[in-house]
């Protein structure tokens, strides 16, 4: 993977990302209170950021072009969803099984695929992933094609009722903000450094002492189970769970989030959600139209617009976003 | 028993059309080093024109055969020229996505115009009927699927390995700057190498027409299937994709007759098992 298409900057904290950042975060917090926007598309919305940053921190940081990811996220919607039906735990327990079980199997996962590098290990994720769509097509828990629906969203803490949208809203973001918070402090950390430096000359650090493959799994561990968290937070909004989450087209559409957005940027993969979201919600009309779109933004994020929305902004201001 | 051969019958059948495809991607990504995401596209896209030819014009199947692959083999290569030549220089991941944005078009644009059921395409007349084996029956068109995408798979490997051209292509996979030096235009070479796998993959489509339902959708979830069947015979060898592809559709269809339920994830846990014991795949050399 060569590093040469990517953003070349150094400097990792930059103020004004912190201020765009903080700012997003409190224009968000305000949705309930003025009413302009529908919470239930933000909060949908929210979900799909934390995936496609959870991504990025894959494919922007540690250079891993993952085609499977869709797994993750849809494996947690999907263990969420079943804690929540058949065990009726309360809403923090299942998306803490959720959470650990995604991990579990990203670490799985990333012990076969890590071992092979650049296209191999976007067909090996591809494989995998379609391996446990046919499981879960099969598998009687998951309901196959009907999926897990109706299933209450629950107290938290036994004490906050979820079906209140105030309530459901305010706590979405608050995971989306730890999870942004913990990737924050990943990429910075000395841990990122040598992700970032994997990306750029993998024999080159190898050659400095780092072992590759350990770092590159971890990065890919923990990115799946951040994935997983957005994928059960995705059935905690909807109620619903089902196999379109764990389908390959939910792997492409991460990746073109991110495409949109701007790979290896802060802010881009949110942006670029935010734009995936509303293209479902507001072209869903036309129909198979949305697929045709897709691919033609696929295209033209490629051809033209390499950086990504952010990214191009990022290059103009000569700032990290 | 007679299940069992029918099972395995069908499993080779199978194994023609991953080694088919498989053979095309291992074509392209000599040369291109991306894996093409528009593979099942044009795969689908092949099945497709032989069926709207039939209904349409009255061409029929032998005629399909005979031209569609080529045609569809020549779109590839204005595909090669126009999206991913300007990407070539870049890391390789762009144009596999490309690639990809193009099979979503493709493939959005032919469920809206053919909806996403299945298009009949009857086996041509000269194929029909059977033969009586005594154990079983032995249906033509299986047999001249399995015999002609053999023979196919055969004159691709003596093209590469035996021919000058063969050679042209070697040298540039081994060493693009080094060829360019000699003289050799590669950048033609690597046109010509997509249109070639792009071709092989169109075959593979009108071959599959009479077999399988003809909808948008077919190619997509055949390839990646092909996708495990190329990291388990690593893509380096074009020998390894034949091999590779036709044992595969026969242990699938051995696992469909002793245990249906795996029969779909047979060939992943058989993936993920070769890279645990050979990361480089059963005939890959090296990392690329």
């Amino acid at each position: 993977m060569r590093a040469g298409s990517f953003l070349p900057w150094i400097e990792k904290e930059s103020r004004l990302q912190q201020i765009l950042f903080a700012g997003l975060i409190i224009g968000l917090a305000l949705v309930p209170v003025l009413g302009w926007i529908y919470p239930y598309f933000i909060m949908q919305a929210l979900c799909f950021a934390l995936f496609a940053s959870a991504f990025n921190l894959l494919i922007g940081h540690a250079g891993l072009a993952s085609f499977g990811h869709a797994m993750f996220f849809g494996t947690g919607g999907y263990l969420c969803a079943h804690a929540l039906k058949v065990w009726a735990v309360p809403p923090e327990l299942a998306l803490s099984f959720a959470l650990i079980a995604t991990l579990l199997l990203g670490i799985i996962v990333g012990m076969i695929a890590i071992r092979r590098q650049g296209i191999y290990f976007s067909m090996t994720t591809l494989a995998l992933a379609q391996m446990l769509y046919f499981v879960y097509l099969q598998s009687p828990f998951t309901h196959g094609e009907d999926g897990i629906q109706g299933f209450p969203r629950g107290h938290l803490l036994g004490l906050i009722d979820l079906t209140q949208i105030n309530a459901i809203y305010y706590f979405i973001l608050l995971l989306f903000l730890l999870g942004q918070m913990l990737i924050a402090r990943i990429i910075t950390s000395p841990f990122g450094d040598v992700l970032q430096a994997i990306r750029q000359n993998e024999t080159r650090a190898q050659s400095l002492g780092y072992e590759t493959v350990r770092y590159k799994w971890l990065a890919f561990v923990l990115s799946a189970g951040l994935a997983g968290l957005a994928g059960a937070m995705k059935a905690l909004v909807t109620q619903t769970a089902g196999l379109s989450d764990v389908h390959w087209s939910m792997s492409g559409d991460v990746i073109l989030m991110v495409l949109i957005g701007g790979m290896g940027t802060y802010l881009g993969p949110i942006l670029g959600a935010f734009v995936f979201a509303a293209m479902l919600q507001y072209l869903s009309v036309l129909g198979q139209w949305v697929i045709v779109t897709q691919g033609a933004l696929f295209l033209l994020c490629v051809l033209i617009f390499r950086h990504g929305l952010i990214g191009e902004l990022a290059l103009r201001l000569k700032r990290n976003l | 028993m007679q299940a069992l051969y029918g099972q395995i019958l069908l499993g080779l059948i199978n194994g023609a059309y991953y080694a088919l495809l498989s053979l095309g991607l291992s074509v392209i990504f000599g040369l291109l080093k991306i894996v093409n995401f528009a593979h099942g596209v044009f795969f689908m896209l092949g099945a497709l024109l032989s069926s709207l030819l039939l209904d349409q014009l009255g061409i029929g199947y032998w005629w399909s055969l005979l031209f569609v692959p080529p045609l569809l083999g020549l779109c590839g290569m204005a595909l090669q020229i126009t999206l991913l030549r300007p990407l070539q220089e870049l890391d390789h991941l762009y144009g596999l996505l490309a690639t990809f944005g193009f099979a979503l078009i493709v493939q959005g644009l032919t469920q809206i115009a053919f909806g996403s059921a299945g298009l009949p395409y009857a086996i041509p007349q000269s194929l029909q009927g059977g033969q009586n084996l005594g154990f079983m029956i032995l249906p033509n068109y299986r047999t001249w699927v399995i015999l002609v995408s053999l023979a196919l798979s055969v004159a691709i490997y003596l093209l590469v390995e035996r021919t000058s051209l063969g050679a042209l292509l070697r040298a540039s996979t081994e060493n693009a700057d080094r060829a360019r030096s000699f003289g050799i235009n590669v950048s033609g070479l690597v046109t010509l190498s997509y249109g070639l796998g792009v071709g092989l993959a169109a075959f593979a489509g009108v071959l599959a027409a009479p077999m399988l339902q003809v909808r948008p959708l077919m190619g997509a979830d055949l390839m990646i299937v092909v996708f495990a069947v190329v990291v388990i015979g690593g893509m380096g060898s074009i020998l390894g994709s034949i091999v590779t592809g036709f044992s595969l559709g026969m242990i699938e269809g051995l696992t469909r007759y002793i245990y249906p339920e795996a029969s779909n994830t047979i060939v992943f846990v058989l993936m993920a098992l070769v890279l645990a014991i050979r990361p480089n795949g059963l005939f890959g050399k090296v990392d690329p």
